[in-house]
Protein backbone atom coordinates (compact mmCIF):
# COMPACT_ATOMS: atom_id res chain seq x y z
CA UNK A 1 0.00 0.00 0.00
CA UNK A 2 2.85 2.42 0.41
CA UNK A 3 4.52 1.12 -2.52
CA UNK A 4 1.57 1.49 -4.50
CA UNK A 5 0.87 5.02 -2.79
CA UNK A 6 4.71 6.56 -3.50
CA UNK A 7 4.70 5.09 -7.24
CA UNK A 8 1.55 7.10 -7.57
CA UNK A 9 3.42 10.52 -6.71
CA UNK A 10 5.99 9.82 -8.78
CA UNK A 11 4.32 8.82 -12.03
CA UNK A 12 1.91 11.60 -11.07
CA UNK A 13 5.12 13.86 -10.93
CA UNK A 14 6.91 12.17 -14.18
CA UNK A 15 3.82 11.94 -15.94
CA UNK A 16 4.42 7.93 -16.58
CA UNK A 17 2.50 4.93 -15.91
CA UNK A 18 2.80 3.72 -12.35
CA UNK A 19 3.90 0.02 -14.11
CA UNK A 20 6.85 1.80 -14.66
CA UNK A 21 7.96 2.36 -11.09
CA UNK A 22 9.40 -0.78 -9.54
CA UNK A 23 10.88 -1.33 -5.75
CA UNK A 24 14.55 -1.10 -7.81
CA UNK A 25 13.83 1.95 -9.52
CA UNK A 26 16.89 4.60 -8.41
CA UNK A 27 15.15 8.18 -7.24
CA UNK A 28 18.70 9.49 -9.07
CA UNK A 29 17.05 7.62 -12.49
CA UNK A 30 13.96 8.90 -12.19
CA UNK A 31 14.93 12.69 -12.04
CA UNK A 32 14.19 12.84 -8.52
CA UNK A 33 16.90 14.98 -6.24
CA UNK A 34 17.12 15.27 -2.41
CA UNK A 35 15.41 18.13 -2.66
CA UNK A 36 12.43 16.17 -4.60
CA UNK A 37 12.50 12.97 -1.88
CA UNK A 38 11.70 15.96 0.91
CA UNK A 39 9.34 17.26 -1.04
CA UNK A 40 7.56 13.93 -2.38
CA UNK A 41 8.02 12.96 1.82
CA UNK A 42 5.76 15.56 2.81
CA UNK A 43 2.91 14.77 0.19
CA UNK A 44 3.27 11.14 1.23
CA UNK A 45 2.66 12.20 4.89
CA UNK A 46 -0.25 13.73 3.52
CA UNK A 47 -1.29 10.88 1.64
CA UNK A 48 -1.18 8.23 4.00
CA UNK A 49 -1.57 10.44 7.45
CA UNK A 50 1.45 9.62 9.06
CA UNK A 51 4.66 11.33 10.36
CA UNK A 52 7.90 10.47 8.39
CA UNK A 53 10.96 11.92 9.90
CA UNK A 54 13.74 11.72 6.99
CA UNK A 55 16.92 11.11 8.41
CA UNK A 56 18.69 9.02 6.08
CA UNK A 57 19.24 9.28 2.32
CA UNK A 58 18.10 6.62 0.38
CA UNK A 59 18.35 5.55 -3.01
CA UNK A 60 15.72 3.65 -4.31
CA UNK A 61 11.97 3.31 -4.13
CA UNK A 62 11.79 0.09 -2.86
CA UNK A 63 14.17 1.66 0.28
CA UNK A 64 11.76 4.33 1.07
CA UNK A 65 9.17 1.49 1.48
CA UNK A 66 10.74 -0.51 3.93
CA UNK A 67 11.73 2.68 5.62
CA UNK A 68 8.21 3.94 6.38
CA UNK A 69 7.27 0.02 7.16
CA UNK A 70 10.19 0.45 10.03
CA UNK A 71 8.21 3.57 11.29
CA UNK A 72 5.01 1.92 10.80
CA UNK A 73 6.23 -1.20 13.18
CA UNK A 74 7.81 1.08 15.76
CA UNK B 1 3.16 42.06 -2.73
CA UNK B 2 -0.99 41.28 -3.35
CA UNK B 3 -2.03 38.02 -2.36
CA UNK B 4 1.55 36.83 -1.18
CA UNK B 5 1.39 35.58 2.89
CA UNK B 6 4.20 37.10 4.87
CA UNK B 7 5.18 35.43 8.39
CA UNK B 8 7.21 37.61 10.63
CA UNK B 9 8.36 36.09 14.27
CA UNK B 10 8.48 38.83 16.86
CA UNK B 11 6.46 41.19 14.77
CA UNK B 12 5.03 42.38 18.01
CA UNK B 13 7.77 45.31 18.66
CA UNK B 14 10.66 47.29 17.52
CA UNK B 15 11.59 46.22 13.83
CA UNK B 16 9.57 43.54 13.68
CA UNK B 17 6.41 45.34 14.64
CA UNK B 18 8.07 47.94 11.74
CA UNK B 19 8.52 45.07 9.12
CA UNK B 20 5.34 43.75 9.43
CA UNK B 21 2.99 47.03 8.65
CA UNK B 22 5.44 47.82 5.83
CA UNK B 23 4.90 44.37 4.32
CA UNK B 24 1.34 44.59 4.65
CA UNK B 25 1.21 48.37 3.35
CA UNK B 26 2.70 46.71 0.22
CA UNK B 27 -0.29 44.46 0.02
CA UNK B 28 0.80 41.30 1.95
CA UNK B 29 -1.21 39.26 4.23
CA UNK B 30 0.62 38.98 7.44
CA UNK B 31 1.13 36.59 10.30
CA UNK B 32 2.93 36.80 13.42
CA UNK B 33 4.45 35.56 16.24
CA UNK B 34 5.15 37.12 19.67
CA UNK B 35 6.57 35.81 22.62
CA UNK B 36 4.34 37.32 25.34
CA UNK B 37 3.31 40.50 24.10
CA UNK B 38 -0.62 39.60 22.90
CA UNK B 39 -1.82 43.57 23.11
CA UNK B 40 1.33 45.01 21.20
CA UNK B 41 0.64 41.76 18.39
CA UNK B 42 -2.35 42.73 18.30
CA UNK B 43 -2.46 46.47 18.15
CA UNK B 44 -0.22 45.71 15.12
CA UNK B 45 -2.56 43.33 13.21
CA UNK B 46 -5.65 45.42 14.01
CA UNK B 47 -3.54 48.51 12.51
CA UNK B 48 -2.54 46.47 9.68
CA UNK B 49 -6.38 45.26 8.64
CA UNK B 50 -7.62 49.00 9.62
CA UNK B 51 -5.07 50.68 7.81
CA UNK B 52 -4.31 48.18 4.32
CA UNK B 53 -6.91 46.47 4.28
CA UNK B 54 -5.27 42.70 4.35
CA UNK B 55 -5.69 39.89 6.80
CA UNK B 56 -3.52 39.85 9.96
CA UNK B 57 -3.43 37.06 12.97
CA UNK B 58 -0.92 37.01 15.71
CA UNK B 59 0.09 33.69 17.02
CA UNK B 60 2.12 33.36 20.65
CA UNK B 61 5.11 31.26 20.05
CA UNK B 62 8.12 30.79 21.58
CA UNK B 63 10.16 30.44 18.69
CA UNK B 64 13.04 28.51 20.19
CA UNK B 65 11.04 25.52 20.89
CA UNK B 66 10.77 23.23 18.03
CA UNK B 67 7.55 21.55 18.91
CA UNK B 68 6.06 24.43 19.61
CA UNK B 69 7.34 26.58 16.13
CA UNK B 70 6.36 23.64 14.70
CA UNK B 71 2.59 23.83 15.58
CA UNK B 72 2.66 27.37 15.29
CA UNK B 73 3.23 26.91 11.21
CA UNK B 74 0.84 24.36 11.05
CA UNK B 75 -1.97 27.01 12.42
CA UNK B 76 -0.60 29.84 10.51
CA UNK B 77 -0.74 27.08 7.38
CA UNK B 78 -4.11 26.28 8.40
CA UNK B 79 -5.28 30.07 8.65
CA UNK B 80 -3.93 31.35 5.75
CA UNK B 81 -3.03 28.69 3.35
CA UNK B 82 0.68 29.27 2.89
CA UNK B 83 3.37 31.16 3.33
CA UNK B 84 5.55 32.90 0.84
CA UNK B 85 7.69 35.35 2.55
CA UNK B 86 9.59 34.35 6.03
CA UNK B 87 11.28 36.69 8.26
CA UNK B 88 13.26 35.43 10.86
CA UNK B 89 13.22 38.72 13.58
CA UNK B 90 12.60 37.47 17.39
CA UNK B 91 15.71 38.15 18.82
CA UNK B 92 16.94 38.53 22.62
CA UNK B 93 20.17 39.88 24.63
CA UNK B 94 22.09 38.94 27.68
CA UNK B 95 24.62 40.48 27.69
CA UNK B 96 28.16 40.27 29.54
CA UNK B 97 31.71 39.85 29.65
CA UNK B 98 32.50 36.30 28.24
CA UNK B 99 34.65 35.80 31.70
CA UNK B 100 31.71 35.79 33.79
CA UNK B 101 28.40 35.06 31.23
CA UNK B 102 26.04 32.26 32.48
CA UNK B 103 25.57 29.68 30.55
CA UNK B 104 22.01 29.59 30.70
CA UNK B 105 22.71 33.05 29.09
CA UNK B 106 24.95 31.95 26.45
CA UNK B 107 22.47 29.30 25.86
CA UNK B 108 19.40 31.42 25.48
CA UNK B 109 20.66 34.00 23.29
CA UNK B 110 21.53 30.98 20.79
CA UNK B 111 18.35 29.21 21.54
CA UNK B 112 16.15 32.22 20.32
CA UNK B 113 18.42 34.02 17.54
CA UNK B 114 19.86 31.05 15.86
CA UNK B 115 17.69 27.96 16.50
CA UNK B 116 14.44 29.79 16.27
CA UNK B 117 15.24 30.65 12.54
CA UNK B 118 16.19 27.15 12.13
CA UNK B 119 12.58 26.10 13.53
CA UNK B 120 10.96 28.39 11.55
CA UNK B 121 13.07 27.75 8.77
CA UNK B 122 12.44 23.95 9.16
CA UNK B 123 8.54 24.03 9.23
CA UNK B 124 8.08 25.67 6.55
CA UNK B 125 10.83 24.25 4.11
CA UNK B 126 7.91 22.10 2.70
CA UNK B 127 5.58 25.47 1.80
CA UNK B 128 8.98 26.70 0.16
CA UNK B 129 9.59 23.53 -1.69
CA UNK B 130 5.73 23.28 -3.19
CA UNK B 131 5.63 26.78 -3.91
CA UNK B 132 8.35 26.98 -6.49
CA UNK B 133 9.28 30.68 -4.72
CA UNK B 134 9.55 32.73 -1.87
CA UNK B 135 11.58 34.94 0.17
CA UNK B 136 13.40 34.11 3.48
CA UNK B 137 14.81 37.32 5.31
CA UNK B 138 16.46 36.54 8.60
CA UNK B 139 17.53 39.73 10.84
CA UNK B 140 21.67 39.31 12.06
CA UNK B 141 23.19 42.83 13.44
CA UNK B 142 26.10 44.51 12.61
CA UNK B 143 27.71 42.40 16.04
CA UNK B 144 27.87 39.67 14.25
CA UNK B 145 29.98 40.84 11.53
CA UNK B 146 32.55 42.99 13.51
CA UNK B 147 31.91 41.32 16.93
CA UNK B 148 30.85 43.61 20.04
CA UNK B 149 32.68 43.21 23.90
CA UNK B 150 30.27 41.92 26.20
CA UNK B 151 28.00 40.05 23.67
CA UNK B 152 29.77 36.75 22.86
CA UNK B 153 26.56 35.08 22.79
CA UNK B 154 24.95 37.67 21.04
CA UNK B 155 27.13 38.26 17.96
CA UNK B 156 27.83 34.35 17.79
CA UNK B 157 24.27 33.89 17.25
CA UNK B 158 24.29 36.63 14.49
CA UNK B 159 27.04 35.10 13.05
CA UNK B 160 25.62 31.98 12.99
CA UNK B 161 22.37 33.26 10.95
CA UNK B 162 25.04 35.05 8.51
CA UNK B 163 26.20 30.97 8.20
CA UNK B 164 22.80 29.47 8.21
CA UNK B 165 21.18 32.27 5.60
CA UNK B 166 23.92 31.21 2.93
CA UNK B 167 23.49 27.31 3.03
CA UNK B 168 19.33 27.89 3.39
CA UNK B 169 20.37 30.31 0.00
CA UNK B 170 21.97 26.78 -1.91
CA UNK B 171 19.53 24.47 -0.44
CA UNK B 172 16.61 26.23 -1.81
CA UNK B 173 18.30 29.09 -4.97
CA UNK B 174 16.65 25.08 -7.01
CA UNK B 175 13.63 25.93 -6.14
CA UNK B 176 13.33 29.92 -6.87
CA UNK B 177 13.63 30.77 -3.21
CA UNK B 178 15.83 33.30 -1.67
CA UNK B 179 17.53 34.05 1.70
CA UNK B 180 19.33 36.25 3.00
CA UNK B 181 20.33 38.60 5.80
CA UNK B 182 20.11 41.96 7.30
CA UNK B 183 22.11 43.36 9.72
CA UNK B 184 21.34 46.15 11.56
CA UNK B 185 23.19 48.81 13.25
CA UNK B 186 21.84 50.98 16.69
CA UNK B 187 18.35 50.63 16.01
CA UNK B 188 15.80 52.56 18.31
CA UNK B 189 13.92 50.10 19.68
CA UNK B 190 13.32 49.05 23.37
CA UNK B 191 16.32 46.54 22.52
CA UNK B 192 18.61 49.53 22.80
CA UNK B 193 15.97 51.46 24.92
CA UNK B 194 18.78 50.54 27.83
CA UNK B 195 21.04 51.87 26.42
CA UNK B 196 19.66 55.04 26.25
CA UNK B 197 22.14 57.31 28.54
CA UNK B 198 23.91 56.18 25.76
CA UNK B 199 22.31 57.13 23.25
CA UNK B 200 24.09 60.14 22.06
CA UNK B 201 27.63 58.29 22.48
CA UNK B 202 26.36 55.74 20.43
CA UNK B 203 25.32 57.85 17.71
CA UNK B 204 28.80 59.85 17.61
CA UNK B 205 30.32 56.47 16.66
CA UNK B 206 27.61 56.30 13.50
CA UNK B 207 28.92 57.97 10.38
CA UNK B 208 24.97 58.74 9.57
CA UNK B 209 25.52 60.38 13.13
CA UNK B 210 22.25 59.02 14.26
CA UNK B 211 20.65 55.59 15.43
CA UNK B 212 18.62 54.10 12.66
CA UNK B 213 15.02 53.67 12.69
CA UNK B 214 12.88 50.72 12.70
CA UNK B 215 11.41 51.63 9.33
CA UNK B 216 14.89 51.85 8.13
CA UNK B 217 15.11 48.44 8.41
CA UNK B 218 12.06 47.36 7.32
CA UNK B 219 12.45 49.07 3.90
CA UNK B 220 15.77 46.79 3.54
CA UNK B 221 13.21 43.78 4.36
CA UNK B 222 10.75 44.59 1.85
CA UNK B 223 13.43 45.20 -0.68
CA UNK B 224 15.11 41.68 -0.10
CA UNK B 225 11.79 40.26 0.52
CA UNK B 226 10.85 41.63 -3.38
CA UNK B 227 14.00 40.75 -5.39
CA UNK B 228 13.91 37.91 -6.87
CA UNK B 229 17.98 37.81 -7.68
CA UNK B 230 19.78 38.35 -4.91
CA UNK B 231 20.04 35.75 -2.80
CA UNK B 232 22.56 34.70 0.03
CA UNK B 233 23.47 38.59 0.89
CA UNK B 234 24.16 40.39 4.27
CA UNK B 235 22.89 44.04 3.67
CA UNK B 236 23.72 46.30 6.60
CA UNK B 237 21.67 48.72 7.82
CA UNK B 238 24.11 50.32 10.01
CA UNK B 239 24.60 54.10 9.28
CA UNK B 240 28.41 53.13 8.22
CA UNK B 241 29.42 51.63 11.47
CA UNK B 242 30.61 48.57 9.75
CA UNK B 243 32.09 49.71 6.20
N1 LIG C 1 17.65 47.29 17.98
C1 LIG C 1 18.86 47.18 17.46
O1 LIG C 1 19.69 48.07 17.56
C2 LIG C 1 19.22 45.94 16.68
C3 LIG C 1 20.45 45.92 16.04
C4 LIG C 1 20.82 44.79 15.31
C5 LIG C 1 19.96 43.72 15.25
N2 LIG C 1 18.78 43.75 15.89
C6 LIG C 1 17.93 42.57 15.80
O2 LIG C 1 16.66 42.90 15.29
C7 LIG C 1 15.67 42.03 15.83
C8 LIG C 1 14.55 42.82 16.45
O3 LIG C 1 15.11 43.67 17.45
P1 LIG C 1 14.28 44.80 18.22
O4 LIG C 1 15.25 45.82 18.61
O5 LIG C 1 13.07 45.16 17.45
O6 LIG C 1 13.87 43.98 19.54
P2 LIG C 1 12.71 44.20 20.60
O7 LIG C 1 12.14 45.58 20.48
O8 LIG C 1 13.28 43.77 21.91
O9 LIG C 1 11.57 43.16 20.13
C9 LIG C 1 11.84 41.79 20.16
C10 LIG C 1 10.71 41.04 19.50
O10 LIG C 1 11.01 39.64 19.50
C11 LIG C 1 9.99 38.91 20.16
N3 LIG C 1 10.58 37.77 20.83
C12 LIG C 1 11.57 37.77 21.78
N4 LIG C 1 11.86 36.51 22.15
C13 LIG C 1 11.05 35.68 21.44
C14 LIG C 1 10.87 34.27 21.39
N5 LIG C 1 11.60 33.46 22.17
N6 LIG C 1 9.94 33.77 20.55
C15 LIG C 1 9.20 34.61 19.76
N7 LIG C 1 9.32 35.93 19.77
C16 LIG C 1 10.24 36.48 20.60
C17 LIG C 1 9.33 39.92 21.10
O11 LIG C 1 8.01 39.51 21.41
P3 LIG C 1 7.21 40.13 22.71
O12 LIG C 1 6.83 41.52 22.31
O13 LIG C 1 6.03 39.25 22.87
O14 LIG C 1 8.18 40.12 23.85
C18 LIG C 1 9.40 41.18 20.25
O15 LIG C 1 8.36 41.18 19.28
C19 LIG C 1 16.40 41.13 16.80
O16 LIG C 1 16.74 39.90 16.19
C20 LIG C 1 17.65 41.92 17.13
O17 LIG C 1 18.71 41.07 17.53
C21 LIG C 1 18.39 44.85 16.61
Amino acid sequence: MIFEAIAELIAERNDCDVSEITPESKFADLGIDSLDTVEMVMELEEKIDMEIELDRKLETVGELVEYIESLKAE
Amino acid sequence: MKGKIALITGGSRGIGAAVTKKLASLGADVAVIYAGNAEKAEEVCAFCRETYGVRAASYRCDVSDFAAAKETVAAVKKEFGTVHILVNNAGVTRDGLAGTMKEADFDRVLDVNLKGAFNMIRHCYGMFLKNREGAIVNISSVAGIMGNAGQVNYSASKAGLIGLTKSVARELAARNVTCNAVAPGFIATDMTGGLSENAEKLSASVPLGRMGTPEDVADAVAFLASSGYITGEVLKVDGGIAM
